[in-house]
């Protein structure tokens, strides 16, 4: 065994930091999923009838669904009636401030360095943390207020602003849209709101966190952000999840809905548990994300650092039905290990003069398995679209995979799309030339793999972008062979 | 400085270095010479810790350690400093992001604190000086892109930065027109002082016109057959390698 596999084998065993549970009281659902289960979680919620009404039409045309065999990801069948579907931290009643959220509660989220009053006081950054399946306390919210802004978790608004919700739920990822879609319409528990009123530049960057705590619980969350006219807003959302030996289903939905002239820029860190170096255990995340470029001049960004989860299968996506309206995705999706991941993006141009700008990052190491699978879609009256796609693949070792599956249909001859892709392998040589100049090997592959997926990381807001770095480099280091 | 004594080394089954044995003292320039294949980049890849070469036997000792026993981070952070015949190249990471984690983990090493942004800034500032580099090449990736003399000029900027104790210039001439030599060469120059010693690999005299060597070492199939001062450069340049054959040749 050469040097680097030494070192490969040691840092691969490094155990994954976010692995500890927490004896919080927790309310749950039976196991399994039937209409009454849908009812039960309505009911738990409190929703209004046209909701609960929504959420069995979800139910019932999953049922009628299969689920997909596409990705090149492989998975023992999921037992759909053997998880949990509805799991909330016990409270006596509902938190005004901090000061009354559950101490066990504040310690979660201390452990995971996201102190909700230490982000309060130093980072001005307003996080809706959500616990499994109930978000907890939401922060900055009055100061939003005065702007119009609305941020609360999913269940207040639908409490508090059915309007907003009715108008806006499904219209960009419609309730069938998908099988775990229209899984998560059936039985989503919690997530975060927000809408960003005419002409508002909202003044922080939106943060949640997501964290499965519960054993068994499925977390299904939605988000929903809603971008009015010339409005700005920069969305964050990062995820970690407890070592646990079995797999948890994580099927969230995110639909984001910019109006004229409005952005949206969604970022994601997803650190869930990607299984041990076995393979055991982990999160399958599959997830739809979209956003919709309604009004013309809009622009949907989607930043991803994906390095967790044993199964990744995501593609957020931007439909761009304004003209001149514009989509971004940059995505480093990290595997190693026995991870898998198929993600992308899909860009449908369907207004005049809209552009969208794909640039894919995979990092494979270990026994991992990476797929890009990307489509770009241009509609016939999507006159002068105009696409550049980059999807690069770095691997890592010699038993892992990269695979690329691009997909571009034209149906306008004036739209202009340019795709590259690359494959390389960190050499030995490169690794060699930082040792040469002193720099150990565990820093030299952060510094080769952050060089790599930099232009994706710049895309990240600087408190986040320093967190990836992090990440990346810890995913990864001295895995190479 | 450093001491070698009978080190042989070999890659796969093939015997190169046969018993190497030299004496740098600091202050001093060595130059390696010697035809194409005779082990001159073997012995500078063994010497800073390259793993596809086997060392089989012999002794190396650098400043009262035995350099054979250190990783090849430990040697640079000891002191040693390789010019890369072929640099390479590192997308996404600047010169002046890579010497900056480079200088803080030898700093680390002997203790010292990582230096300040401005700090660091203005001994980047001093050195870029003194190899005649523009900024604007140090805020690229490394070495993408970069012609063969940016490439070259860039080591050497990095050994200014590094200040180390012992620096090996690997075939540090080659691909360069004679422009790109000269500016490389005063670099060099300007680094030399009586703390430190530099060896010079080369195949060709021409680098030697400019970096005056203090000792020549002529070596063949992984032996030094001949040494002396500059003037041997001079006779190699005039007659060839093919004496030197024929004399070890000779010798066996």
């Amino acid at each position: 065994m050469s040097k680097d596999n030494q070192v490969l084998e040691e840092i691969t065993s490094k155990e994954y930091e976010h692995g500890w549970t927490v004896n919080l009281e927790t309310d749950e659902a039976p196991k399994g999923l039937n209409e009454d289960i849908v009812r039960f979680i309505s009911a738990k919620k409190g929703e209004p009838e046209w909701l609960l009404e929504w959420r069995l039409k979800a139910f019932r045309a999953w049922l009628r669904m299969t689920e997909p065999t596409w990705p090149n990801v492989h998975y023992p069948a999921i037992n759909y009636q053997d998880i949990i579907y509805y799991s909330a931290p016990k409270q006596k009643k509902t938190a005004n401030s901090l000061d009354e959220v559950d101490p066990e509660l504040l310690k979660t989220f201390e452990k995971l360095g996201i102190s909700l009053t230490e982000q309060k006081r130093l980072t001005g950054v307003a996080v809706d943390a959500v616990l499994d399946s109930v978000s907890v306390a939401t922060t900055f919210k009055e100061k939003l207020a005065e702007m119009g802004i609305i941020f609360c978790s999913f269940s207040e608004a639908v409490k508090e602003h059915p309007e907003l919700v009715k108008k806006y739920l499904g219209s960009v990822v419609p309730m069938n849209d998908n099988y775990f879609a229209a899984l998560n319409s059936a039985v989503f528990s919690d997530g975060s709101f927000c809408y960003i009123p005419k002409g508002v530049r909202c003044p922080m960057e939106l943060s949640t966190y997501f964290r499965i705590n519960a054993a068994n619980t499925g977390q299904f969350e939605r988000t929903l952000i809603v971008a009015d006219e010339g409005s700005y807003v920069s969305y964050l959302e990062g995820c970690t999840a407890p070592m646990r030996d079995e797999n948890q289903l994580h099927a969230a939905v995110v639909e984001l809905y910019a109006l004229k002239d409005a952005e949206i820029k969604y970022s994601t860190v997803q650190n869930w548990y990607p299984g041990d170096k076995e393979g055991k255990g982990g999160i399958y995340n599959f997830v739809t994300k979209r956003g919709l470029c309604a009004g013309d001049h809009s622009k949907i960004s989607w930043t991803q650092v994906e390095t967790g989860s044993a199964i990744t299968w995501k593609y957020p996506s931007c439909i761009l039905k304004g003209d001149y309206s514009s989509g971004e995705f940059y995505s480093v999706a990290v595997t190693n290990n026995y991870q898998q991941a198929d993600t992308g993006t899909k860009m449908v141009h369907i207004g005049k003069h809209t552009r969208s700008r794909i640039v894919s990052k995979g990092i494979s190491a270990g026994k991992s398995q990476n797929s890009y699978r990307g489509q770009v879609h241009v509609l016939k009256r999507a006159a002068h679209a105009r696409n550049f796609s980059q999807c690069d693949s770095l691997l890592m070792g010699d038993q892992c995979g990269a695979h690329t599956f691009p997909y571009i249909d034209i149906e306008n001859p004036t739209a202009k799309v340019e795709h590259e892709a690359t494959t390389s392998k960190i050499g030995e040589d490169q690794i060699f030339y930082c040792l040469q100049r002193g720099i150990d090997e565990e820093a030299a592959v952060a510094l080769i793999v952050n060089g790599y997926a930099k232009e994706v990381l710049n895309q990240l807001p600087m408190e986040f972008a320093v967190e990836a770095q992090k990440l990346l480099a810890l995913t990864l280091e001295g895995s190479v062979g | 400085m450093l001491t070698i004594k009978n080190l042989q080394a070999k890659i796969g089954d093939k015997e190169i270095l046969k018993g190497i044995n030299l004496k740098v003292k600091a202050g001093e320039v060595h130059a390696i010479m010697g035809p194409n294949g005779s082990g001159k980049s073997t012995l500078a890849s063994v010497l800073s810790g390259r793993e596809e070469y086997e060392v089989t036997g012999g002794e190396v000792d650098f400043e009262g350690k035995n350099l054979l026993e250190l990783e090849p981070e430990e040697r640079a952070r000891e002191g040693i400093f390789m010019a890369f015949q072929y640099p390479v190249e590192i997308p996404g990471v600047s010169t002046i992001n890579f010497m900056k984690t480079a200088l803080n983990q030898i700093r680390d090493h002997r203790g010292q604190p990582p230096l300040d942004a401005v700090s660091f800034l203005q001994l980047m500032k001093e050195k870029m000086k003194l190899v005649q580099i523009d900024q604007s090449l140090l805020n690229r990736s490394l070495n993408e892109g970069f012609s063969g003399g940016e490439k070259k000029r860039n080591e050497i900027f990095q050994m200014a930065m590094l200040e180390p104790k012992l620096s090996i210039l690997d075939e540090t001439d080659s691909g360069l027109d004679i422009d790109a030599l000269r500016i490389v060469a005063n670099g060099v120059n300007a680094l030399r002082s009586k703390n430190n010693a530099t060896i010079v690999v080369t195949h060709y005299q021409r680098l030697l016109d400019y970096i005056v060597p203090d000792f020549v070492h002529v070596l063949y199939k992984g032996r030094i057959v001949k040494s002396g001062g500059k003037e041997l450069a001079l006779e190699l340049e005039a007659k060839g390698y093919d004496w030197i054959k024929t004399e070890a040749a000779l010798a066996e």
